[in-house]
């Protein structure tokens, strides 16, 4: 069966590829802490050497609207394009492209099916930039294949927090019951405080700091309980009118599992939104073998070296 | 009340560079425009197949002639969908970065919790 390679949820913020390519007099003051944070989540990632991304995220009416619109949806396309003319327009994203993994696909849809979770499903999913912030950062080679799952965060009415908690829990048993060798990580990205479109909205920090706080302390140590117990659908609007992106965080601590706490955890106070970038390693951290790898290799050099003379 | 509507031109207008220009240089021939010609177009069907029933209210099409984003805030449309819209059509016009963010933040401080319904 597969293995899940690393569980990783984080801040999608869809300025960090202009902040970080630009140079001069345009690079923000924020940019190279920012960066450098990145770099090293990004690590967390490389380390765990997945071979498929499966990837949590939210169209933000791009390619769904009010006239049909899913729940939660899986990918299911060979290929995807990604990111559009208004997300270009006003973040400078690119335009990218994906391969997508089929197998992986239909066994999600399929089992989801079977157990609880009717899931909609795409042929051809053009995807925005809550799935292409976090190749970005986390992946900017973008050479593995994806499967993106898209829930709705944004366009009310809205499921309930429990149900993104239990489609994480789902996600989380269907990579495990996959056939194949293949080892996954599973990436989603959501939201802290946030304001968009209100009075609230590009402040200094985020929105709500004291709410900020509380989530990535749920989040860190894997308290689903206190925040199950704490958030609804409707006090999710009090941090900031956008704040119910934090139900995809809410998703990914259902994958991480109750009570476990995160391998890596960083954050970054920005202007307009708290970036949080959190890593876990269900099969057991890769990252103690790795640095003593790497630690050895001079040694292993020097002892060639000394063959050699 | 059309709430959906106003997401709708909303929408289609942030999706299509032509459409963004036009309804900034002319908003109230724009909206008069769509409202004739494209506010019952099926998005994925083929021009034949049309709603019948869809209109604006007094105050949304007013809200929309007038780029009134704070009316239309108050009105319930969607705030990323306006947010998103009229970035695009007036941040050029600011020098400072986030000039036209910040300045859209301060015309809605008059609003307070619970913030206008916005489910379709």
């Amino acid at each position: 069966m597969a293995e899940i390679a690393a569980v990783i949820a984080s801040t999608h913020h869809p300025f960090y590829y202009k902040a970080s390519t630009s140079t001069g007099a345009e690079r923000p003051p924020f940019a190279d802490v920012w960066q450098t944070k990145i770099e090293a989540f990004r690590e967390t990632l490389t380390v765990a050497e997945p071979d498929v991304l499966l990837l949590v995220g939210s169209d933000h009416f791009h390619q769904f609207w009010l006239d049909n619109m899913p729940q939660f949806l899986v990918g299911h396309a060979e290929q995807y394009d990604a990111n559009w003319y208004n997300e270009e327009r006003e973040f400078g994203l690119p335009r990218m492209h994906m391969q997508g993994d089929r197998d992986l696909s239909g066994h999600i849809l399929r089992g989801g099916l079977d157990t609880g979770f009717d899931l909609a499903f795409s042929n051809e999913l053009r995807l925005d930039h809550s799935v292409t912030c976090p190749i970005i950062t986390l992946r900017p080679q973008n050479d593995l294949p994806v499967v993106p799952v898209y829930t709705n965060i944004f366009a009310p009415p809205l499921p309930q927090p429990k149900r993104f908690v239990q489609l994480g829990q789902a996600l989380r048993d269907l990579v495990e019951s996959w056939p194949s060798d293949k080892r996954v990580a599973i990436i989603g990205t959501g939201h802290l405080s946030l304001e968009l479109g209100g009075p609230r909205q590009f402040g200094p920090h985020g929105p709500d700091p004291e709410f900020d706080a509380k989530a990535v302390e749920w989040i860190r140590t894997g308290d689903i309980e206190r925040c199950l117990g704490e958030v609804t659908i409707e006090n999710l609007l009090e941090p900031g009118n956008a704040t119910q992106g934090f139900m995809d965080f809410m998703l990914m601590m259902g994958v991480a599992g109750e009570g476990v706490t995160a391998d890596y955890f960083d954050n970054l106070d920005l202007f307009h939104t708290m970036e949080a970038y959190f890593t876990w390693y269900p099969g057991g951290d890769p990252r103690p073998a790795v640095a003593a790898a790497a630690a050895a290799l001079p040694e292993q050099a020097a002892a060639v070296a000394a063959q050699e003379v | 009340m059309s709430r959906y509507l106003v997401n709708k031109f909303l929408y289609t207008v942030d999706r299509h560079p032509d459409l963004v220009e036009r309804y900034r240089e002319d908003p109230r021939g724009t909206v008069a425009w769509w409202e004739a010609e494209e506010a019952n177009r099926l998005l994925n069907c083929v021009s034949q197949e049309r709603s019948t029933w869809l209109a604006f209210a007094d105050d949304e099409r007013e809200a929309l002639a007038t780029h009134d984003y704070p009316r239309l805030f108050e009105l319930g449309a969607h705030p990323f969908l306006t947010l998103t819209l009229f970035i695009a059509l007036f941040e050029r016009d600011h020098e400072q970065p986030l000039g036209f963010q910040l300045e859209y933040a301060q015309r809605l401080s008059g609003y307070s919790l619970p913030y206008p319904d916005i489910t379709t």
